[in-house]
């Protein structure tokens, strides 16, 4: 594809889709093939998406839909087979600056502090750590992780530890933070209370939030717009926008409208036989 | 009950009492000092009992004769092996990490450096130490060439084990935040990999002891491998004996420094974990 087909592509793209001068990723006829011994696996197929300025968008799907690689593709871990991916205005090659980024593990180094973990990033950014001590300390302080700070990651309970990974991917004020299942390994309560933190941090800084998950409450609790994809190849199947009040509470996955929203994404897997098999 | 009616007894008795509290203290030294006390009277006891010749089988007490019959000379003989041992020891270390970082960043390396080492790792390097001797005389290099001959490998099949363990996630995590390999390696591959290290390390200091006898016994005239071959030459059974004593001590003092270094190095670690009372 030509320079000039692409950006008419991108551009025609803009015209049709909805607000789209203000994304700040954009994701245009994304496929992403594997090479495996059955021969190639296609990933993602035919992906187009606008991730808003300040919105939290997430993605929702079962195992092997695709959502991992979605989310490695857009941080520069892995590179897409075609199609293109712009950030900000500029196309993406390798890492995008600006980015915070958040695993289903934790991926805290034994060997450091939780300071010192937190501040990891800004050290490979070639930053000077020093000036973000504070921060950093302030940072762990809205996590409840203040006197931690000092402690080793062993010390900690899983969603202290998930907690120090979130501060890890804030400290360096990223404008977009890419966070993949990083509640599925925990236990529920601890999942449900880090689901209101994350909701607290987003609505106080308005960054922009890319989430993964496969639970269909915490999607519909945490976010703006649902993206729901499938597998098989993996593709985004509907987006689906979530109209409910802001802020959110945990009781509120009682209301009917709360209840409407899950029900109207199950409908989706249902049709695509994700429940069946 | 008072203190003044306590305190009186307990400082009149005070030696006793510090050493009773040594003595209780740590049950797995007052095994080892039982256990020790009993094998030994029962090796003397049976050398007097069954008359066996001193040179055949010499009794603990013919050994510690001779331990103190010339101490200076024995320290110095035993100061000529360890610098041997010490110096082959951290050659290996020093050569074995930098050739385990060239294995594990390099296809090249690892297919003929890693290859070719294991390949000779089956040659009985005992069996090469006369050429050694052939090579570079009977002076003290040829010690400390069989000590890093005897002791690199293990060095450096733990290191690469240890920099090739390096999670997959934090790679991700630095190459996100556009870490340079220089970084991932200091950073992450580095102190990941210092668990397997002084594995290695551990194994290495015990095998660069064994390396310099061997070098000792094909040609020296000093250390304790010269002490242990010039004694048997002589039939002095306690001195042979003296001199492998000498020997297992700065053994278990060698392996028990590196664990204190890596303690030190790594309090992070699993193996060293203690955790605070206070939470």
């Amino acid at each position: 594809m030509t320079m000039a087909a692409a950006s008419a592509q991108a551009d025609m793209a803009d015209n049709s889709g909805v607000q789209a001068a203000d994304a700040l990723v954009k994701l245009r006829s994304v496929y992403k093939t594997y090479q495996s011994e059955r021969g190639n696996v296609l990933a993602l197929e035919n992906v187009n998406l606008d991730i808003r300025q300040g919105e939290f968008l997430s993605l929702l799907g079962p195992s092997g839909c695709g959502k991992s690689t979605l989310l490695r593709c857009l941080a520069g871990l892995e590179r897409i087979s075609s199609g293109e991916v712009w950030v900000r205005g500029n196309e993406l090659a390798g890492p995008p600056e600006d980015l915070g980024i958040v695993f289903q593990r934790d991926m805290l180094l034994d060997w450091r502090t939780v300071l010192d973990n937190v501040l990891l990033p800004l050290e490979f950014l070639r930053r000077p750590t020093k000036g973000y001590v504070e921060p950093a300390l302030k940072l762990l302080e809205t996590f409840g992780l203040r006197r931690s700070a000092d402690r080793y990651p062993w010390e900690l309970s899983g969603g202290m530890r998930q907690r120090v990974a979130i501060c890890r991917a804030l400290l360096s004020d990223p404008a977009l933070l890419l966070m993949d299942e990083p509640f599925g390994a925990l236990d529920a309560i601890t999942r449900d209370n880090l689901n209101i933190e994350l909701q607290r941090i987003w609505t106080q800084t308005h960054k922009t939030i890319l989430f993964i998950t496969h639970s269909i409450s915490e999607a519909i609790l945490l976010s703006n717009r649902v993206a729901v994809m499938a597998r098989d190849p993996g593709r985004i199947e509907e987006i689906v926008e979530v109209d409910l009040p802001w802020p959110r509470t945990l009781a509120m996955r009682e209301t009917p409208e709360f209840i409407h929203h899950a029900a109207a994404v199950r409908k989706i897997f249902e049709r695509l036989g994700a429940f069946t098999g | 009950m008072t203190d003044s009616a306590l305190t009186p007894p307990l400082t009149k008795t005070a030696p006793a009492s510090s050493l009773r509290r040594w003595w209780h203290g740590s049950s797995r030294l007052r095994f080892l000092i039982v256990f020790t006390v009993v094998v030994l009277g029962l090796w003397e006891w049976g050398c007097w009992v069954t008359g066996v010749r001193s040179f055949t089988f010499p009794a603990p007490s013919l050994v510690w004769r001779e331990l103190i019959a010339d101490p200076v000379w024995l320290a110095q003989n035993t100061a000529y092996s360890l610098g041997a041992a010490l110096a082959g020891f951290a050659i290996s270390v020093a050569l074995g990490l930098l050739l385990s970082i060239g294995i594990v960043y390099s296809r090249i390396l690892d297919r003929t450096l890693f290859t070719s080492l294991v390949a000779t790792n089956a040659i009985p390097k005992v069996a090469i130490a006369p050429l050694f001797v052939l090579w570079i005389g009977t002076g003290i290099e040829s010690k400390v060439l069989m000590a890093v001959l005897v002791s690199i490998f293990p060095m450096v099949v733990d290191s690469v084990v240890g920099l090739r363990s390096v999670d997959p996630g934090t790679l991700d995590l630095a190459r996100t935040y556009r870490g340079s390999n220089l970084q991932i390696f200091w950073k992450i591959r580095f102190p990941g990999a210092l668990p397997s290290i002084f594995a290695g390390m551990k194994v290495a200091i015990s095998l660069a002891l064994v390396g310099t006898i061997v070098g000792e016994f094909v040609g020296s005239n000093w250390g304790l491998g010269f002490v242990i071959l010039q004694s048997q030459g002589q039939f002095n059974t306690p001195r042979v004996f003296a001199a492998i004593f000498v020997l297992s001590v700065l053994g278990i003092l060698l392996y028990q420094a590196v664990d204190l270094i890596e303690r030190r190095a790594m309090p992070w670690h699993v193996s060293h974990r203690n955790r605070h009372d206070d939470h």
